[in-house]
Order: structure tokens, then sequence, then C-alpha cells
């Protein structure tokens, strides 16, 4: 086995950046997530609570904004890109990095700004892997950037 | 809510109090329609076969949303969670459902972490710790790390 090897058509999309999309927050989507995932805590889900609350109104998880929850992009149309230029078809999603800036909360616009930050090839239990980073920053309505992710996925 | 963490109450080595999960095919089915991941990944056994994964997987990232509920539930509201980092190690399989809400017996998992560093910076005060998801056998197949601000009682 040997580390996979990135090829010019792979390190030709590093830096491509995807076209902004808009995120509308709203605290029927965080209700729903919160539900999903067992976190009873009432500021993600109970309305008066949370109006009671420093914030006054349903505030978002950390990490409930960013893929794949942001509806209106794709994540899967980029690997099928990274597919085409020869990333393997086996893929797994390991891990991600968060920077919280700002809360993020009911009410809140968002502009994700996407790109592939990265592309490396190495060796893992799964053979040889190319490993894909790929970072996002969101912008809320008042100009500030609340969120930056860094997702990584192995093709293999 | 939980009673609010302060600064003074936490040293290096401390333990986060423990959050214990389980997963249901029925839940990945409810977080794939709640976050927008529908990889065939978490629910279809051959595809997942294909992929060399034996059986469909828990999503990595809802393992990740547990870890962050470990974190919020501890650090209180007066907390903030300022950085959270994990990577999936291993794979862990769901409990089939038995009824419509019942699942059949399986695998239990536990978040738990300690604190790693403490430290004041600027007017924060900053507290790190190591965090982690562990199996029924005591295997963490995701692990990571997270950056809270805690409020202090000398304010």
């Amino acid at each position: 086995m040997a580390a996979f090897v990135v090829t010019d058509s792979l390190k030709q999309l590093i830096g491509q950046k995807e076209k902004p999309v808009v995120l509308k927050i709203e605290e029927g989507a965080i209700q729903r997530y919160a539900r999903a995932v067992g976190d009873s805590n009432p500021l993600f889900s109970d309305v008066e609570y949370a109006a009671q609350s420093k914030w006054g109104r349903v505030m978002a998880p950390p990490g409930f904004t960013g893929w794949p929850i942001a509806s209106g992009f794709d994540m899967f149309k980029l690997f099928e890109r990274l597919a085409k230029a020869g990333a393997p078809m086996g893929l797994l999603d390991g891990g991600v990095e968060y920077d919280f800036l700002a809360p993020i909360g009911d009410g809140d616009i968002l502009v994700m700004e996407i790109k592939i930050a990265g592309i490396e090839g190495r060796e893992t239990k799964m053979g040889p892997t190319m490993v894909t980073t790929i970072e996002s920053t969101f912008t809320n309505q008042r100009g500030a950037v609340a969120l930056i992710t860094r997702n990584t996925f192995l093709n293999f | 809510m939980a009673k609010q963490l302060y600064y003074e109450d936490v040293e290096v080595g401390s333990e986060i109090t423990p959050l214990k999960k389980i997963a249901t095919t029925r839940m990945l089915v409810q977080y794939a329609g709640a976050s927008g991941d529908f990889n065939p990944l978490h629910y279809e056994e051959d595809f997942a076969k294909s992929l060399g994964v034996g059986k469909p997987i828990v999503h990595g990232l809802l393992k990740r949303a547990w870890l962050v509920n470990l974190m919020t539930d501890w650090i209180g509201e007066k907390g903030g969670l300022k950085k959270l980092s994990c990577r999936y190690r291993g794979m862990d399989y769901p409990r089939k459902m038995k009824t419509f809400d019942e699942p059949h017996d399986g695998d239990t998992w536990w978040c738990k972490g300690k604190v790693t560093k403490k430290f004041v910076q600027g007017d924060e005060n900053l507290v790190e710790c190591e965090i982690w998801v562990e199996n029924d056998k005591g295997e963490k197949n995701t692990t990571g790390s997270a950056l809270t601000a805690l409020p202090s009682k000398a304010k």
C-alpha cells in the first residue's frame, strides 16, 4: 500500500470557491435538529424559555449551522466534481473543526462562502486515501463572521 | 437547567459531567431529515457493504452533535463554546428497532472529557478540554477538543 497520489486535475481544484449561499436561520429547523440529536437544552427548543433568556430568541446549538444543514448547498455535487477529477469513489466524513465567533439563532441571515482549502494524499487503514478539507465562512446580517468550519472528507 | 459552572470550579484534570447516548436506526433517519445528510451509507445495508463498512453506520456528525451537547450542558448558559473539533476514527453501529419506538439491545455510548488547560486571555477565562465518545468496549471512536470561556465568581 502507498499514499494516494494527488493528480494535477485534483490540484487545480484547491482554492476553488463555490457560489455563496444565503442561509435563513429559523426556529422550526433548530427545534427539529435539537430533537434529532437528543439535545434537551430549552434554549434550543422552548420558544418561551428562549424569549426570556438574554438572547431573547431560540438559539441554534453550536454546529447546527454548516454542512450538511446548509440547505441550498449540495456538498455531493462538489464530491462529484472531485470524483470526475480522479478522487477514489469511497467516501467517509473524517471530522470537523469549528470556530464559533458569534451566536447564531432564529432570524439570523448568514452568507456561507465555501472553498476547497486543501487536498492531500495519505495512507490510511482504508488504503491509499485522499484527504480533502473544505472551509466555510459564515457572515451574519451585521457583517460579522459568526462561524468558520473546516470539514475533512476521506476518499479511498 | 443544570447549575452554572464557573472558572474557579475547574482545574486541569477535572472531569466533564459524562453524557449517555444511544443511537437507533430510527434516530439516524430522524437525523438525516433534520440535517439534510441523506447519504445512503447511514440507512442502506447493501450500499454500506459496498463501501466496506459492513452495515449502516452512525453519522459522524451525530456523534459530533453529542459532543457539542456534552460541552453546552457542562458550561451552562453563561459559558461560551469558542472552538470544537473532532475526528471520526472508527465506525459505530445503531441499534435496530423492535417496535415503533423501542429499540433492541445494543451499544451505548458515553460522551466524556477532561480539562487539559485553563488560562486567562484578555478579559476571558478560558478552559481547554479533551473530549471523546466512548462505546461499551471503552473504544474511543470519536475524539476531539474544545475551547470554552467560563464566567468568573470574582466578577
